[in-house]
């Protein structure tokens, strides 16, 4: 093999940022046609799919994670402007806040904390290494803020952004049957949870059930991440001391 | 668009600044996030709400947003680092996220609820 065209050429590309930034789109890419063709499932998430697949090809070809990043950082620096970018739908929905003030801020200052120390709680009571109890700290928020509050307290952002994923996806499988058996019909109300407890896949969910919904989904989204972004921190030095 | 892009960096930036100047333990796009929208309040008002909700920035958050998955699978990826922790703690992660994540909605939308009809009786004394 060695010496061969091909291998010298694989040699080349696998080291080369080129190669790892054009297939993460590319899947990523697929991933969203096949969420389309699904009709939008939500256990079809293209976040979900094209992680599953990436981790699958460096197995298969032995890349090491860094030689991967090295590529990938391109678009993980986006992360950044795109956190910054949530204040634009906030500005948007500035008279719907208003409107709806004091029920927004009350259910924003009980869920926000809950959301941490009811994960956090339960596994640090099962046990669990401190590594995992730091990554799920930020678990409810958008995974843009998410891995940066985890840099912050010292948790691990890999971790952090499968935990965001995860608990988008069960928040998002989960908000309409149990709030269809909680007799909830307030839409606004219904919406505001499922984009505070599960950050933008929770939002997308509920702009397919209705459209105030959605809105107070992703009101609820920004503000869950700028409140866990404050939280955090203390939550984080109550829990651990430091 | 080159201009909206810059101004969402430029947030950022400032927050970056602001967040390890002031050793505020908040990452710097959160702080880009108020930023940017006291910016869109002052554009607004200066001019029409309009022009700051569909202007040159809105345009540049809005492909930025409609995009959101893809940034996330850099960091996704990087799971393949921690199988090994993820299987010794998977009966603990599990729990805490399926209990965590139904209590979090039914206790954010009872509380909700109860508020918005606290307000709307004192609105409406009957």
């Amino acid at each position: 093999m060695t010496g061969s065209p091909a291998f010298d050429l694989w040699v080349y590309l696998a080291a080369s940022p080129l190669l790892w930034l054009t297939l993460t789109i590319g899947v990523f890419l697929a991933a969203q046609y096949l969420a389309r063709l699904s009709g939008f499932h939500t256990l079809v998430n293209p976040v979900l799919i094209t992680i599953v697949l990436i981790v699958l090809v460096l197995q298969l070809t032995g890349t090491s994670y860094n030689t991967y990043f090295d590529g990938a950082q391109f678009i993980h620096f986006i992360l950044g402007p795109a956190t910054v970018a949530l204040a634009v739908p906030l500005y948007r929905s500035r008279k719907l806040v208003r409107a709806s003030a004091l029920p927004i801020l009350a259910a924003l200052a009980v869920g926000a904390p809950f959301a941490m120390l009811s994960a956090t709680g339960i596994a640090l009571l099962l046990g669990a290494a401190q590594q995992i109890v730091l990554a799920l700290v930020p678990k409810s928020v958008t995974a843009g803020i998410a891995v940066g509050i985890a840099g912050e307290i010292g948790g691990e952002p890999a971790l952090t952004a499968v935990l965001v994923i995860s608990t988008g996806i069960l928040g998002a499988i989960i908000v309409t049957p149990l709030m269809n058996a909680l007799r909830i019909t307030d839409y606004a109300a219904r919406g505001f949870a499922a984009g505070l407890t599960s950050h933008g896949i929770g939002t997308a969910r509920a702009f397919q059930v209705n459209s105030v919904a959605g809105t107070f989904a992703g009101l609820a989204m920004a503000l869950n991440g700028l409140a866990t972004a404050f939280l955090a921190p203390l939550i984080f030095r109550t829990l651990f001391g430091a | 668009m080159l201009f909206g892009l810059f101004v969402l960096l430029a947030c950022q930036l400032a927050g970056e600044v602001i967040a390890r100047g002031l050793g505020l333990p908040i990452p710097g796009p959160v702080i880009g996030i108020v930023l940017l929208f006291a910016l869109l309040t002052i554009h607004g008002r200066m001019k029409q709400a309009e022009k700051a909700e569909q202007g040159d920035v809105a345009k540049a958050a809005d492909g930025l947003l409609a995009n959101l998955g893809l940034v996330f699978v850099p960091a996704g990826v990087g799971i393949s680092q921690h199988y090994q922790l993820i299987f010794d703690n998977g009966i603990a992660l599990i729990a805490a996220l399926v209990v965590s994540t139904a209590l979090t909605l039914i206790v954010t939308v009872l509380v909700f609820r109860a508020v918005s009809r606290l307000v709307t009786r004192e609105e409406n004394p009957s």
